[in-house]
């Protein structure tokens, strides 16, 4: 009991250190760096370049971060100002302006929504730094606010999944359910996009389609709604790894085996739904690929060089089936 | 599944207020007439939505599902009607609920034997002692430093999900372990051991509350804390109590949640559930304004939104409008609660009495059972 009732206690303490943190993390974080030697702006060794993060909201994005920390390093001749906005769009805008008065080399974000960034980008362009954005895209009609966009390509993933589905079911007449992401979310509408004009012309006919949010309670919620309202479920196509599990749980809940009585395709590739497919309970998984770190850290130097650089740098995705999956789980980063 | 309710809700209300029995079923007639109305609409939609089964010994339907599902909320809800009832509100439940499920899959994970019944026991044990200390915390900040109660718990509010968060070290946490999995999923007697408990813990309370005069004193000290005070009622110890068993009941929901899918996801585990458990108080006839509680109301608001949910997929309203949907169930429900809406109602229904067939105005129940039924 005394044991619990300490570790209750530090909790109590972490709580309020935390208070503090978020209180002052969007404030003050982009400004920890006033000594760095980017002053003159002049690129000789170290690239200054302030990176401000939506969030930690999902695996996949603790993933992106690391990937970002870790290669962005003095090693590698960078020096990383890092921020992360609390999903919350006036903190990056906050974080920009302030990167923007550091005069850093470059700029790199990835936006929390599409619009509302133009602004604060001519801001960063009449002050002469190059802006890169990372992960999701910005909605502006002027393209030379940005100098490049690295990000998977979410039509595409969806897209791969459809095709593998049409490849292997084909012809058997699939009754096809689907999670989608949270309503109204790039990924959710592209990857949707992408499945359905992938399987067109096939005889997989997609029989009910609701959101789960991208969480596993509320894919094994929508799931279990399928369950009850349809029983010739064949194939769940799940718009990330989480709902795709919770799916797992419904389906086994009632009493079906997953991966064999229904098929399960996802996107995302993280390491429990990679778990999943090397067990057989997924049958599919496009990867989307968090590993952002070495591309940023290429098209910057490329940059501050004054080399052309590509508007919209695609990242590979790979796909795994379940044979895939078990090779290349040992060595998974994440 | 619409007889649950009834049985329970009847039990209250006699137990409530004794000889006003017509006024307390008038109170609760409205959430249950929009569950049923609600399980109509589903019914029409799927004639099978009722229907239950048996699967591998257990019941198996979306009556089950909606039982099962509404586990956490009937918890948290439980809580939440206790602190509205003293004129507070506790808008941390969602991060104790976080909170609880990481700490306790975090330490199962860590365990040398996951599946062990002592790790489990252990885990559930620290969770739910942690979830009581928080409550410990926000009713201290109301009671002692005589804090806000909305100010007070949005402190944890905002920083617990960073603690969760610091637990599982920013992943979702997954863990397999066959005891830990039966609280959230698993079935004893037929039934959801997650119902099984959360409604046996609604009992108890229910019975502690009513059969006592432990709910005399709660609603004396959201009527008029300072009288109560005067009075003789220690209304900081109520207070107080009624904070830390919110923080009780959301840590168990919080380790019901997690168990449900065997993950603890900090960011989205128990994401809005203070609004959700906020709405099904209110439902259910509670004001936030402190004072009368019903805990059977609770017990209704929780299966309407429970239901509500399943409804949408059910009824397969698309995603886009979702959001809409429930609004309006919601602001229906509440515009029928509201007495000056019913008041006007009346009033309409009266002077078109003149023309049409009479409608007795002061028994409006058998009228609207019938159009449900026809």
């Amino acid at each position: 009991m005394g044991k619990n009732f300490r570790r209750a206690g530090a909790a109590v303490l972490a709580a309020l250190t935390a208070t503090a943190l978020v209180a002052c993390s969007s404030e003050q974080a982009p400004q920890g760096g006033g000594e760095s030697p980017a002053e003159g702006g002049s690129a000789t060794d170290t690239i200054v370049l302030g990176f401000s993060q939506v969030g930690a909201e999902s695996g996949w994005r603790a993933a992106n971060t690391k990937s970002i920390q870790d290669t962005l390093t003095k090693e590698n001749g960078f020096d990383l100002k890092f921020s992360d906005a609390q999903q919350k769009q006036e903190n990056q805008i906050q974080a920009i302006r302030s990167y923007i008065q550091q005069q850093v080399d470059v700029i790199a974000f990835s936006p929390v929504v599409e619009t509302g960034w133009d602004a604060v980008l001519e801001e960063a362009k009449a002050a002469g730094i190059p802006v890169i954005l990372t992960d999701r895209a910005v909605d502006s009609d002027d393209e030379s606010l940005y100098e490049s966009f690295i990000g998977s390509d979410f039509v595409l993933e969806g897209e791969m999944a459809g095709e593998w589905a049409k490849e292997q079911y084909d012809g058997e007449g699939y009754k096809v359910v689907e999670l989608q992401g949270t309503t109204g979310a790039a990924p959710a509408i592209d990857r949707k996009t992408g499945f359905e004009s992938a399987i067109a012309g096939s005889d997989l006919e997609i029989i009910d389609s609701q959101t789960g949010n991208f969480t596993r309670t509320e894919g094994k919620q929508v799931m279990e709604g399928f369950l009850q309202k349809h029983d010739d479920i064949d194939l769940v196509f799940a718009h990330n790894d989480d709902m795709g599990l919770g799916a797992i749980e419904a389906i086994e809940a009632a009493g079906k085996v997953p991966g064999e009585d229904i098929k399960i395709i996802t996107i995302d590739a993280v390491k429990d739904g990679m778990q999943a497919l090397a067990d057989g309970k997924i049958n599919y998984i496009v990867e989307c690929n968090p590993l952002l770190g070495p591309d940023l850290a290429e098209i910057a130097e490329k940059v501050i060089a004054g080399e052309e650089v590509q508007k919209r740098i695609v990242v590979e995705d790979q796909a795994f089936d379940q044979e895939a999956a078990k090779e290349a789980l040992p060595d998974r980063q994440y | 599944m619409p007889t649950s309710p009834t049985p329970a809700a009847a039990g209250h209300a006699h137990g409530e207020s004794g000889g006003l029995g017509a006024v307390a079923r008038h109170h609760l007639f409205w959430p249950v007439l929009a569950l049923v109305a609600l399980l109509a609409v589903n019914t029409a939609v799927r004639p099978g939505f009722l229907s239950v089964s048996i699967l591998d010994d257990h019941l198996f339907g979306s009556p089950i599902d909606i039982l099962r599902n509404c586990a956490p909320l009937m918890l948290v809800a439980l809580g939440m009607s206790l602190v509205i009832a003293t004129r507070g509100i506790d808008l941390s439940v969602g991060a104790v609920v976080a909170i609880s499920g990481a700490v306790a899959l975090t330490f199962i994970a860590g365990a040398p034997d996951p599946a062990s019944p002592t790790t489990v026991f252990l885990a559930i044990g620290m969770a739910l002692v942690l979830g009581l200390v928080l409550g410990v915390w926000n009713g201290f900040l109301v009671s002692v430093l005589g804090i806000q109660p909305i100010i007070a718990t949005l402190i944890l509010m905002t920083a617990g999900r960073g603690v969760a968060m610091l637990i599982t070290e920013g992943q979702i946490t997954t863990v397999t372990s066959a005891p830990f999995k039966t609280l959230g999923a698993g079935y004893w007697l037929g039934l959801p051991v997650a119902t099984l408990v959360a409604f046996g813990v609604f009992g108890l309370v229910a019975l502690l509350v009513r059969r006592t005069a432990l709910g005399m004193l709660v609603e004396s000290v959201g009527i008029n804390p300072s009288a109560s005070r005067l009075a003789g009622v220690r209304a900081r110890t109520i207070v107080w109590t009624v904070f830390a068993l919110s923080g009780l009941f959301s840590g168990l929901a919080g380790l019901i949640l997690s168990s449900n899918v065997m993950a603890a996801d900090a960011n989205n585990a128990g994401l809005f559930i203070e609004l959700d458990a906020i709405l099904a108080v209110v439902i259910g006839g509670t004001s936030l304004a402190g004072g009368k509680f019903s805990l059977s109301g609770t017990f209704v608001g929780v299966l309407i939104i429970a239901t509500l949910s399943l409804t949408v997929t059910n009824v397969g309203i698309s995603p886009l409008v979702t959001p809409l949907f429930k609004a309006l169930v919601v602001a229906a429900v509440t515009l029928l609660q509201s007495p000056v809406m019913r008041r006007k109602l009346a009033e309409r229904t009266r002077r078109r009495g003149r023309t049409a067939p009479v409608v007795p105005s002061d028994k409006p129940a058998d009228v609207s059972t019938d159009k449900v039924v026809a």
